[in-house]
């Protein structure tokens, strides 16, 4: 009813190129943003923060990272969590180092010294491709988890490895560290989130994006009409390392608080991500977000059923969500093997034609 | 002979030893990527899965014993017998056609003539259901598998040495059995697909599946074959690694262990695996012999992929593997 262009007109051009061009959609967009920032930090606690909504915002970010270099660009990546590692441990080394500089600015540095990283391992991606490139990422996975845990100077020589975020504040309010506040590290992230979904909207709207998907369509054919691979790829890695170094930063910082690197960036982490944008849908921005969403909630609502409504032992309710996940990846490549954006969009279609479908 | 020189060599020669382990691994991957193009992520997790289906056989196990427990209240958790370990290897291949069956009814059938990579996520998925459904089925704690293979350290080679260099050299037995099967397997293989009926027709659904068809080779027959002789290798994996490390979640892991090593092999060659077990193996134990204390230990970890990385930058395809042509 409400959703269709009929009636939509556009009177110039910034109107016509805009993200969302239904007018629908650009209001239920405005509405999700106003929730996101202007009502849920009042209702937000603890629980909420940490379980569902921290987890969520950062694993989108990763996702986003992750979904612009496999599902835009085609190079297939196994790095993600090591290169989360990279942004974690460059927030922490900036943290230490310089403490009265802004937690905004170390996060971003953070994501640039991740996407330098990205870069470097990106390169051989120019001479290898499709799995042997996937393989060729396990070797920055492993090697940086290694590099984080034996040199004792990314962990400041503390007698346990591990690295702790110390407290820090964003204009005078606390950001990381255990006194911080639910709605502020909620709003923390949600900003990084918003910016690095609208970045990435428009990036991939824009000529990089396109010069991306001729890459990831076929890549000599890309090569012959003039779209030049060296800097596509390399673009492509360090926008992806970007984000996903963000995502790192926070999820130490803000999120964890401590971490040991071979536990939390080990390579479950990378195909967790690697997961999110399956499920959620490969080259979509939505999916990333859908497929984060969903992988996030996910265990927590098995949790809920197995253990605290069953009374089922938690090693079971673990196992049976490795079931799942492994049921519901294979089940998506089969049945949707755009993810749950291509849903969306199928629903999307149909409300446009309702009630007359043809 | 100097005595560095002596602790190299046993160096050199566990590597190779660990190298043949890998190499059983990689074996399977090779298997089913010449027969069917699918990378199968899940031939570490199958390994593992055949590891604890054989001990849960062995020891009589009820299957899904916790699972039934927590539905139903009730306290099963063994049949009472122990299968003897011969009976209980057939009964796990068995299981391994039937998941060989499966994976093709109900996996590979629907994926035909998707994009590699799609497949290969689909195997991701694959073996993450299958470790949990390893993990419901057995319970994940760590088993230890005897299946009679003898262990330790050989008195033999060690006496040898010890005559020979004043030094003995340190060699499982278990490693030596490994060489010895790994090699049979290898010979067998090789065998079965050059002279027997079913062999030349897994090649020819290799070459071209059209071509295959249209001469009147079932394509569902020849992917579950495959899938089972994938299934038989991880199982003689899975018992050379349960046998040395004790039958645990980490099994999994040698298949990315794997990976490396047909980079450098190429993802099509059976000799290529081996070589390149053999490579890595020696190769990460000298490197962790020779630079591993300087740069804080543990290299093991890493070694192998950033070797394989270096040497695909020059090498795309790997040592035997076929030349990568590629057209518009």
């Amino acid at each position: 009813m409400f959703y269709r262009e009929a009636g939509d007109f556009k009177t110039s051009y910034i109107a016509d190129s805009q993200t969302f061009p239904i007018k629908f959609d650009r209001y239920r967009y405005y509405v999700v943003l106003a929730v996101a920032f202007g009502i849920v930090p009042f209702l937000i606690n603890d629980y909420w923060a940490n379980a569902l909504l921290l987890p969520f915002l950062i694993y989108a970010i990763a996702a986003i990272g992750l979904n612009i270099l496999v599902g835009y660009c085609g190079q297939v990546s196994l790095g993600t969590g090591g290169f989360m590692a990279v942004g974690a441990y460059a927030c922490y080394k900036l943290m230490t180092a310089f403490p009265d500089v802004s937690m905004f600015i170390h996060v971003i540095l953070a994501g640039g010294i991740t996407a330098l990283v990205g870069v470097l391992f990106g390169l051989p991606s120019l001479r290898i491709k499709g799995f042997y490139l996937a393989v060729a990422t396990l070797a920055a996975q492993f090697f940086l988890v290694w590099l984080f845990n034996r040199v004792p100077w990314f962990y400041n020589y503390s007698a346990s490895g591990q690295i702790n975020a110390p407290e820090r504040d964003v204009f005078g309010i606390i950001i990381t560290g255990p006194n911080a506040p639910a709605w502020a590290t909620y709003l923390f992230c949600l900003v990084f989130l918003t910016v690095c979904a609208i970045i990435a909207r428009n990036l991939t709207r824009g000529t990089i994006g396109r010069t991306w998907m001729a890459i990831r369509d076929m890549d000599i054919a890309a090569e012959i009409i003039g779209v030049n691979p060296l800097k596509a790829k390399l673009t492509a890695f360090a926008v992806s390392s970007f984000f996903v170094g963000i995502s790192g930063a926070l999820f130490f910082a803000v999120y964890l608080g401590a971490v040991e690197v071979g536990e939390v960036f080990g390579i479950q982490k990378s195909f967790l991500v690697l997961f999110m944008i399956i499920i959620g849908g490969l080259g979509s921005i939505f999916g990333s977000f859908a497929g984060a969403a969903f992988l996030v909630l996910l265990p927590v609502l098995l949790k809920l059923i197995g253990v605290d409504l069953l009374g089922w032992p938690t090693d079971i309710v673990a196992h049976l969500n490795l079931v799942i996940v492994g049921a519901m990846i294979i089940m998506f490549l089969i049945l949707e093997p755009h993810g749950l954006a291509q849903l969306w969009r199928v629903a999307k279609e149909k409300l446009r034609l309702w009630p007359f479908p043809h | 002979m100097p005595e560095q020189l002596i602790f190299a060599m046993e160096v050199i020669l566990n590597g190779l030893m660990a190298g043949v382990l890998y190499a059983l691994v990689a074996l399977g991957f090779v298997l089913i990527y010449k027969a069917s193009g699918i990378f199968n992520y899940a031939q570490g997790v199958m390994a593992l899965f055949a590891a604890m289906t054989l001990v849960g056989i062995m020891n009589g196990q009820v299957p899904f014993a916790h699972l039934i427990n927590a539905i139903f209240g009730t306290h099963v958790h063994y049949f009472g017998w122990n299968v003897p370990a011969l009976l209980a290897i057939l009964l796990t291949m068995a299981v391994m056609v039937l998941m060989a069956w499966a994976v093709q009814r109900f996996v590979m059938r629907h994926l035909v003539g998707q994009e590699p990579i799609i497949l290969f996520m689909a195997t991701i998925g694959l073996a993450f259901f299958l470790e949990g459904v390893a993990d419901l089925m057995w319970g994940s704690e760590i088993k230890t598998l005897d299946v009679g293979l003898p262990q330790g350290i050989n008195l033999w080679i060690d006496e040898t040495t010890l005559q020979i260099f004043d030094y003995g050299f340190f060699i499982d037995n278990l490693d030596i059995v490994a060489t010895i099967i790994a090699a049979l397997l290898v010979a067998a293989l090789v065998a079965f697909s050059q002279y027997t009926k079913q062999g030349r027709a897994m090649r020819a659904v290799a070459d071209d599946h059209q071509a295959a068809l249209s001469v009147g080779i079932s394509l569902n027959f020849i992917w579950i074959m495959v899938w089972s002789v994938a299934g038989f290798v991880a199982l003689v994996a899975g018992i050379m690694w349960g046998t040395k490390s004790g039958v645990q979640f980490s099994l999994s892991l040698i298949a990315l262990k794997a990976l490396p090593v047909l980079m450098l092999g190429g993802f099509t060659s059976i000799p290529g695996a081996i070589v390149g077990g053999l490579i890595i193996g020696v190769g990460e134990k000298l490197f962790e012999f020779a630079l591993g204390p300087a740069l804080g230990g543990a290299t093991e970890n890493w070694f192998a992929y950033v070797l394989a990385l270096i040497f695909l930058v020059f090498r795309p395809q790997g040592l035997f593997g076929e030349k990568i042509i590629e057209r518009v």
